[in-house]
């Protein structure tokens, strides 16, 4: 009989068919509760041992059906997950993130590069006056340097700035040295071809103390440059002019292209011209209310647009201004 | 300036130094060369030839059978196909094995029949030119057999030099030789001009009565030369190689002066001028004719030379018309002054010129150099033209002349700005490589300005010639040590990288745009703000100043639409340009535009059109930067260009700071949008003021939630709403959300449910059904009184 039970555990298909089993041996009515109930007729010299014999096989017949369930429950719900399965290779839902435009991203690097140097960041207004503009930067009037700089004006003779050097002005006259301040934004000229937008990006450098010197200056290029292009860079300094600065260098580097053997973006020269510098002009200094005598610094300007299009490999400068979207979401 | 190798030798001997190694080092020493050019490509084989005859082809009508000699004595046949072959000729003659540009070897040929042993040349084949009207017509003097390289100097390189604005004194081939030499610290420097000797004395009396801006004015007049002399074939080649067209041997030697040493020559034609030539300022209203052929309107800010009759050239800029030489010229009077720099500076570009004359003398010529150069232009006319010359008449200003002077370099001074110390003795040599006159004082060196020398007028500019010289690599980089500078980290207002991040994870572009733009779409967007407009534009559509970034940002829109890219929501940081009671306001702004569904299209959700509720989302979130988000609120107002009824103010307190709506219908067909636009702006300055963030305790007791559906008027704002609640609410109230909006069956017409969860949280125990009871009770009574609310069960 117990046979017979465990048989039929073991055959049954389902929960269903399982607890049928169950009400068959064990129910009220089945056949081992029955075998339990027939017990008190037996001798009473027989019944301890028939009763142990029938809880044994009782014992034995809940544990199979106990089993049995244990394992027909994962049976079932394997089926369930199985029938339940995503595809996880459906693309997510929800909004989307936008970008950042790639010249606010190489702005927002060199600031902080030049922050955690100890700069302060400052900015001027962008319709300057000629005082800001040229004449406290050494160019005055008729000065040949104001035909390369293709000045917008407006009626009343202001002007939309040149370049960000107004800011070294404005800065060094609102605090005193010794300073260091990098002031980026946007300038203006009016030209406009292939390698030229009517507006673009700067960004203006200064420090001033008592001995700041050349060799610091070319101390924080090379830091600037290898921090900015994270690997280090050849450079060099070409002689220049600028009549803010005095002596004035144009800064290089090896092309990151090409390594120095010569490409197209940097002509086949093996260097590319990234920004202008020098030692601040005592005339400027002076402008700016500060003793040239005592103080001196340095002073650097960049273009922005040009160290984007070196670190991302972009190659032409009006993608910047033509804002398509295929272009800014490669900036996330 | 485009100068030459061969000329650059004339004057400096570069030895076995390479094309490209002389540009370096120019460039090195502040020369910058821009670009180095071979005046003519690689071939070989092609050497001076002779045609004995040249006679037509039996069968070919075109072609010429030609007997060229190389040496003399041979007799080569040719066949050619030029117009111009012709008997006597002096050829360019491509012998059998030469190699030309482009891969071209000459080879025996038979053309229509008769042998061809080898080939006659044009300008063209060679690379020398662009020319295809025949074959080149070499110069009778050059001898034949001569290889055509060596012949016409064809291994030379032009090389394009950038000299700074403020060195006048390199704007020659001798200049930029000499500074050269300086700094390839050699002494080879030559330059000898031999006088010519004087066979007439006429001169032309010159009276400088504007002594302050031409303090020198060297004269000479050369009677009787030939007008009929043509340039030899050595100067035209020069002059072309530079970049300068031959004209007459007048012009191109004064040309050529003005290239060799500096000095910008102007030559009259003397019969034209009548009496007595006087330098003086021009007077307001002044006309000129210049050799340009344009006329020209002066004022007193010009200076002019001129005769009895009146001006007869713009003084160190272009000579005039009137007394310009001619093909019949044959007496010349030839003019070399001395112009102040200050005088001639800017006075070109106000006329809109742009001369070699102008370009130097406003960055300075040396005072020295207008007798020399008078001598060097009569002996070079008078080898081509023949003339007979008179003397060399100099005018001297008897005030304002060039005065000699001295700049001090201090040894202390030196070593502070470079960073380094330099040994004495090499600081010496560097000085005495540029000037003639270098003494030492106790403190370091005085130096004598060399008059070619205009920049030189400070300690720095010589603290620059030693650096230059020495080489800028030759400093070592040495970082500063300079006090510690402690940044700030601002909490009062939200970083702008900050602003930037929220919006684009937000799901917006950022762009820029430039802040001039058209300002026919600036005033249908703003048609009664007024803008500032630039006066020189480049063009139309970038000519006035923005006084809103959205029209940019439209533009931006339509453009990134017309791409085909359907859903467009954009972002601009930057500033707007306003005038407020004709002061200027640069405000720095941000803002947007979104336009196209409210999400990406993805699977799983309805594509609807996105509108002013998710943008207003999206400022909530970026305002709630500042931690004070109850602050910001959004009260209906209008504003021309966004449509009535769907525009909003944004407050901070009582602070205007901003504007969210959507396009104006009109607008939105004008402009061809496809769907209604949402535009917003932000004052960043007000927007993002942040107060010091102060920390809130938590209640550690469980929050009640109780629900109300409200009905009101249709045009009740929910803002008024969330007001009285609040106010009736009691401290208990610690959160109020609206989570539906309901119209329809059971609210009555133009009257609305809204559907509120208040949140009761007390931070000291655990709130009973009787607390929120006399919360919600309290709130009741309130909207039923003040806003004639019923409440939906």
């Amino acid at each position: 009989m117990v046979e017979r039970a465990l048989a039929d555990v073991a055959a049954s298909a389902d929960l269903a068919a399982l607890d049928a089993v169950r009400v068959r041996s064990l129910g009220k009515k089945g056949s081992l509760t029955e075998q339990l109930k027939s017990l008190g007729a037996l001798p009473s010299a027989e019944r301890p041992a028939a009763g142990q014999r029938i809880n044994d096989a009782k014992l034995a017949v809940q544990a199979a059906l106990e089993k049995r369930r244990l394992n027909l429950e994962e049976a079932s719900l394997a089926q369930a997950l199985g029938a339940d399965a995503i595809d996880v290779t459906l693309p997510g839902r929800g909004q989307e993130s936008g970008s950042v435009h790639p010249v606010t991203r190489t702005r927002l690097r060199i600031e902080r590069i030049f922050m955690q140097a100890g700069f302060q960041v400052a900015s001027g207004p962008e319709v300057e006056d000629e005082f800001h503009n040229f004449e406290a930067l050494n160019i005055p009037k008729n000065h040949p340097a104001r035909a390369m700089h293709d000045t917008f004006y407006f009626p009343d003779g202001r002007l939309l700035r040149t370049h960000t050097s107004p800011v070294q002005i404005r800065a060094m006259r609102a605090s005193s040295p010794p300073l260091a301040v990098i002031a980026p934004g946007r300038v203006y000229r009016c030209d406009s071809d292939m390698t030229h937008t009517p507006m673009f990006h700067q960004v203006e450098g200064i420090v001033v103390g008592e001995d700041i010197s050349f060799a610091n200056l070319k101390a924080m290029l090379h830091t600037f440059v290898e921090h900015f292009f994270e690997q280090s860079l050849g450079m060099r300094l070409r002689p220049s002019y600028f009549p803010f600065t005095e002596p004035s260098a144009e800064v290089d580097i090896e092309c990151v292209f090409c390594h120095g053997s010569g490409c197209r973006v940097c002509k086949h020269t093996g260097w590319l011209e990234i920004l202008g510098c020098g030692m601040i002009h005592p005339h400027v200094l002076e402008s700016a209310g500060i003793d040239a005598e005592q103080w001196q610094g340095y002073a650097f300007g960049m273009g922005i647009e040009r160290l984007t299009m070196l670190r991302y490999g972009v190659d032409d400068l009006r993608l910047f201004y033509e804002n398509d979207l295929q272009f800014l979401k490669q900036f996330p | 300036m485009k100068i030459t190798l061969s000329w650059l030798q004339e004057f400096t001997p570069l030895g076995k130094t390479s094309a490209a190694e002389v540009a370096q080092q120019l460039t090195l020493a502040g020369l910058e060369v821009e670009t180095s050019t071979p005046v003519a490509p690689a071939f070989s084989g092609v050497i001076v030839g002779a045609v004995i005859e040249a006679a037509r082809h039996p069968d070919a009508e075109k072609l010429s059978v030609c007997q060229v000699t190389t040496n003399g004595n041979n007799r080569l046949q040719i066949i050619c196909g030029a117009p111009n072959v012709r008997a006597g000729l002096k050829v360019a003659v491509a012998m059998v094995g030469a190699r030309l540009p482009q891969e071209i070897t000459i080879n025996r040929a038979k053309l229509r029949g008769l042998e061809s042993n080898g080939m006659l040349c044009s300008a063209c084949e060679l690379g020398l030119g662009s020319e295809h009207d025949g074959i080149m017509e070499l110069s009778d003097s050059l001898a034949l057999g001569v290889d055509l390289r060596a012949a016409l100097d064809l291994d030379d390189v032009v090389l394009e030099v950038n000299a700074a604005p403020n060195r006048g004194d390199c704007m020659s081939v001798f200049g930029i030789a000499r500074d050269y030499s300086a700094a390839q610290s050699r002494r080879y420097l030559t330059h000898e001009v031999a006088g010519v000797r004087q066979v007439h004395d006429e001169v032309v009396p010159v009276g400088i009565e504007a002594t302050d801006a031409c303090p020198i004015f060297a004269s000479r007049v050369i009677r009787g030369i030939n007008p009929g002399s043509k340039s030899p074939f050595w100067l035209r080649e020069r002059l072309r190689r530079v970049g300068i067209n031959s004209i007459s041997p007048v012009v191109d030697v004064t040309n050529y002066v003005m290239m060799e040493l500096g000095q910008p020559l102007h030559a009259y034609d003397r019969s034209r001028i009548a009496g007595n030539v006087s330098v003086r300022w021009a007077t307001l209203g002044e006309r000129i004719t210049l050799l340009d052929d344009q006329e020209y309107l002066l004022d007193i800010e010009f200076v002019v030379v001129a005769d009895a009759i009146g001006a007869m050239g713009l003084g160190g800029i272009m000579g005039g018309r009137r007394t310009a030489i001619s093909d019949v010229t044959t007496d010349v009077l030839l003019e070399a002054a001395h112009w102040v720099p200050g005088v001639i500076a800017g006075r070109a570009r106000r006329l809109g010129l742009f001369t070699d004359a102008g370009q130097r003398f406003e960055r300075g010529v040396d005072p020295g150099l207008p007798e020399r150069s008078i001598e060097r232009a009569s002996a070079l006319l008078m080898d081509i033209a023949g003339g007979e010359p008179g003397p060399v008449q100099v005018t001297r200003a008897p005030v304002h002349q060039p005065e000699a002077s001295q700049v001090t370099l201090r040894r202390a001074r030196l070593a502070r700005m470079l960073g380094t110390t330099v040994p004495d003795d090499e600081v010496h040599a560097l000085l005495a490589a540029i000037s003639e006159r270098v003494e030492t004082t106790p403190e370091g060196w005085r130096v004598g300005r060399p008059a070619h020398r205009f920049d030189l007028r400070i300690e720095a500019d010589l603290v620059e010639e030693v650096l230059r010289l020495r080489g800028f690599d030759s400093i070592a980089a040495y970082p500063a040590f300079t006090p510690q500078v402690v940044g700030r980290a601002d909490e009062s207002a939200v970083a702008h990288e900050r602003i930037i991040t929220a919006i684009a994870d937000r799901g917006y572009q950022e762009v820029i745009t430039y802040s001039f733009v058209e300002p026919g779409l600036q005033s249908q967007l703003f048609p009664c703000t007024p803008s500032l407009a630039l006066t020189n534009p480049i063009s139309a559509d970038m000519s006035t100043m923005r006084v809103s970034l959205w029209t940019g940002l439209v533009q931006a829109c339509r453009e990134n639409l017309h791409r085909q890219q359907p859903r467009v929501r954009l972002f601009e940081i930057g500033k707007k340009f306003q005038l407020k009671d004709g002061e200027l306001l640069e405000i720095e702004t941000l803002a947007g535009i979104a336009t196209g569904a409210r999400w990406p299209e993805q699977w799983g959700s309805t594509r609807e059109t996105l509108d002013y509720f998710d943008v207003k989302a999206d400022l909530i979130e970026v305002l709630a930067l500042s931690g004070e988000l109850n602050t910001a609120q959004f009260k209906a107002d209008s504003l021309s260009c966004l449509r009535p009824g769907r525009a909003a103010r944004i407050y901070r307190g009582s602070t205007p700071v901003g504007w969210l709506g959507e396009l104006h219908p009109l607008l939105v067909r004008n402009l061809n949008f496809p769907s209604a636009p949402l535009l917003f702006e932000l004052d960043i300055t007000s927007a993002f003021k942040r107060n010091p963030l102060i920390y809130k305790a938590i209640s550690k007791f469980p929050s009640v939630r109780r629900d109300l559906a409200v009905v009101v008027d249709e045009n009740l704002p929910l803002a008024v709403l969330l007001e009285n609640v609040t106010v009736s609410a009691s401290s208990l109230l610690s959160e109020l959300r609206v989570f539906d909006i309901y119209r329809g069956p059971g609210v009555d017409l133009r009257r609305k449910s809204v559907a509120l969860g208040l949140i009761l949280q007390d931070s000291s125990r655990t709130l009973t059904d009787v607390d929120a009871d006399a919360v919600v009770n309290s709130v009741i009574a309130r909207l039923r009184d003040k806003l004639s609310a019923t409440i939906r069960d």
